[in-house]
């Protein structure tokens, strides 16, 4: 174990294109091993197109994937040994029990036939399926379905394990059981995930990916794109007293204040106002200290967290503002 | 080819557990039996020529154009609707594994089927008095024809289960394939336009290709490596156009 093991997950100008539309447009990035990253973008941004290459399922238009360091396109035999996966919406034969469908997947994925029974237990057990596993799969909720689906990916105990919307269609407490479940495997396994519930997303991966026509947007973990697409900290304050003084107030505090916005007052003469600074550090105090030394009458401050929704839809917002100018112009109305 | 048997002994397996293929199999009984019947009413009213499993293996296209289609149309198309072809593509398997796992399965079942006719033969001996009846030359000579025959025509249901994802459409065209095979080929060998010289060679292919005196040869007794080499060749073909075939919806999808 001299040399560095290469990284999980290497992408580099990943270029995929359907009958002229372009899916994945110069995509690169890096996951580390036994990293959980969360895929986010919009509708048709190119995630479970980028998923289904990473797979070796489908052939890329140029750039190159790698997997534990084997090429996609080269050694797509090698590729598949290494990944577990799930794809969009979970496709299950119908007509099996739990236990078979277990048992064949196991059997394609060259898991030896003594060991394959006790693996089979184990996933179960960590999946919650136990009492499901002589059911047939056609009669299961959608919930028992996905977690035969998460098992059926973490079977053969792949270093990489690709899901594609694990948790779609599931309620609160199974999206709990899954993600606890997508948790228990940091550290032992890189996990990518895509997924539309970004607090899902924010609670369960190390590190996001926000993708956008094709292109990365924006990356890091949650707190980084915060700090680095927002770019600033808000701050929510309800007061009352003469709002004409407020602006020079907050510059004494902190040069970059800023108010954003401010609200109509209400009967006794509270009106909420947004603040915003560039700066991340905690301002309450300094603020609370001056506002009522300058007898303004205080209801409540508070420091707004920005979710990763903001993040994401900011993110995204900003890859379609960069695109506008090179957008082709529409033509002229003829006269 | 290491996991061919995993996914054959798989198919076989859940068509083993699904009451549609008993279905299919008690319908298909049903119709061969009532044939058969038939065949041998015609044996008790006047004697004939031709000993009655020959009468009865000229049949063999009528169960051909239904129970093919029906028996194949599902084994691609279905996965690819599912989508679960996604799943199994992306484990170490090869598209040719399991297009070759499909087709042995699909063939295993019709082999079986129609060796459960050999049901009436029995029956035959057993309760005839008349020895001639049951003569074992046409009756070996059939089997071996739908043995062989039916590799082809079960390639050529696999080859139509992996164009569409809709097995109604897969369903249509292997029949009207097996159609074009088997109808379209006698008559062809009827047209008058292939009778022009320039056209000898293709006449020639023509005479080749037809199943039915492939069907004659085998129950006399004929056991030709030039139609052994067609219906090996056909399947050979079918196949890989089936892999290629499954392989390039992936490349353009």
């Amino acid at each position: 174990m001299s040399a560095p093991l290469p990284p999980a997950i290497e992408v580099e100008h990943l270029v995929k294109s359907y009958a002229g539309m372009t899916a994945v447009a110069d995509l690169s990035f890096t996951v580390a091993r036994g990293e959980i990253i969360g895929f986010l973008g919009p509708n048709g941004a190119g995630k479970s197109t980028t998923m289904r290459i990473l797979t070796g399922y489908l052939p890329a238009n140029s750039g190159t994937v790698r997997i534990c360091g084997h090429s996609v396109a080269a050694e797509p035999d090698a590729v598949k040994r290494l990944i577990g996966y799930m794809p969009e919406n979970n496709p299950l034969p119908e007509d099996m029990r739990v236990s078979e469908y277990l048992y064949f997947r196991g059997r394609l994925k060259e898991i030896a036939r003594r060991k394959l029974g006790a693996r089979i237990d184990e996933v179960l057990e960590l999946c919650d399926l136990k009492r499901v596993r002589h059911k047939i799969i056609g009669q299961l909720s959608k919930g028992y379905r996905q977690r035969v689906g998460i098992a059926e990916a973490i079977l053969a105990e792949p270093p990489v394990i690709i899901m594609d919307e694990p948790t779609i269609g599931l309620d609160p407490h199974q999206i709990l059981i899954v993600r606890d479940l997508i948790a228990g495997l940091r550290g032992r396994m890189t996990v990518i995930i895509s997924s539309h519930i970004l607090p899902e997303i924010e609670m369960t991966c190390d590190r996001v990916l926000i993708i956008n026509r094709g292109r990365v947007v924006a990356q890091g973990t949650p707190a980084d794109l915060r700090r680095e697409v927002l770019g600033h900290t808000t701050y929510q304050l309800t007061v009352a007293g003469d709002l004409t003084t407020l602006p020079a107030l907050i510059t004494t505090v902190e040069p970059t204040f800023k108010i954003t916005a401010t609200g109509d007052a209400d009967p006794a003469g509270f009106s909420t106002v947004t603040l915003s600074t560039e700066r991340d550090e905690e301002f309450g105090e300094q603020l609370l200290g001056g506002l009522v030394a300058q007898n303004f009458r205080v209801r409540a401050l508070s420091r707004a967290r920005p979710t990763l929704e903001d993040v994401f839809l900011a993110a995204t917002r900003r890859s379609w503002d960069a695109k506008q100018p090179s957008a082709p112009k529409p033509p002229a109305p003829s006269a | 080819m290491k996991h061919f048997l995993t996914l054959l002994s798989h198919e076989l397996r859940m068509l083993l557990v699904s009451p549609s293929t008993y279905i299919a199999a008690t319908a298909f009984l049903f119709f061969m039996g009532f044939i058969f019947t038939g065949i041998l009413e015609t044996y008790t009213k006047a004697p004939q020529d031709t000993s009655p499993a020959n009468v009865f293996f000229a049949t063999f296209f009528l169960p051909v154009f239904f129970m093919v289609p029906l028996l194949t149309m599902k084994c691609l198309a279905e996965e690819r609707r599912l989508g679960t072809i996604e799943t199994l593509l992306t484990t170490p398997v090869t598209t040719t594994e399991v297009v070759l796992g499909k087709y042995a399965a699909a063939y295993a079942l019709y082999l079986s089927l129609w060796g459960a006719t050999g049901g009436f033969f029995y029956i035959l001996k057993r309760f005839s008095s008349d020895p001639r009846l049951l003569d074992s030359g046409p009756l070996i000579g059939g089997y071996a024809f739908i043995a062989v025959s039916g590799l082809l025509f079960i390639a050529i249901g696999v080859f139509a289960s992996s164009f569409s994802r809709n097995q109604a459409v897969a369903g249509i065209l292997a029949f009207v394939m097996l159609a074009a095979l088997i109808i379209g080929g006698r008559w062809l060998a009827q047209a008058t336009f292939l009778n022009r010289d320039g056209l000898a060679p293709a006449k020639a292919a023509v005479e080749y290709m037809q199943v039915f005196s492939h069907y004659d040869d085998f129950t006399r007794g004929v056991i030709d490596a030039r139609h052994l080499l067609f219906y090996f060749s056909g399947t050979a073909i079918a196949l890989i156009f089936s892999i290629l075939s499954v392989e390039a919806k992936l490349l353009h999808s």
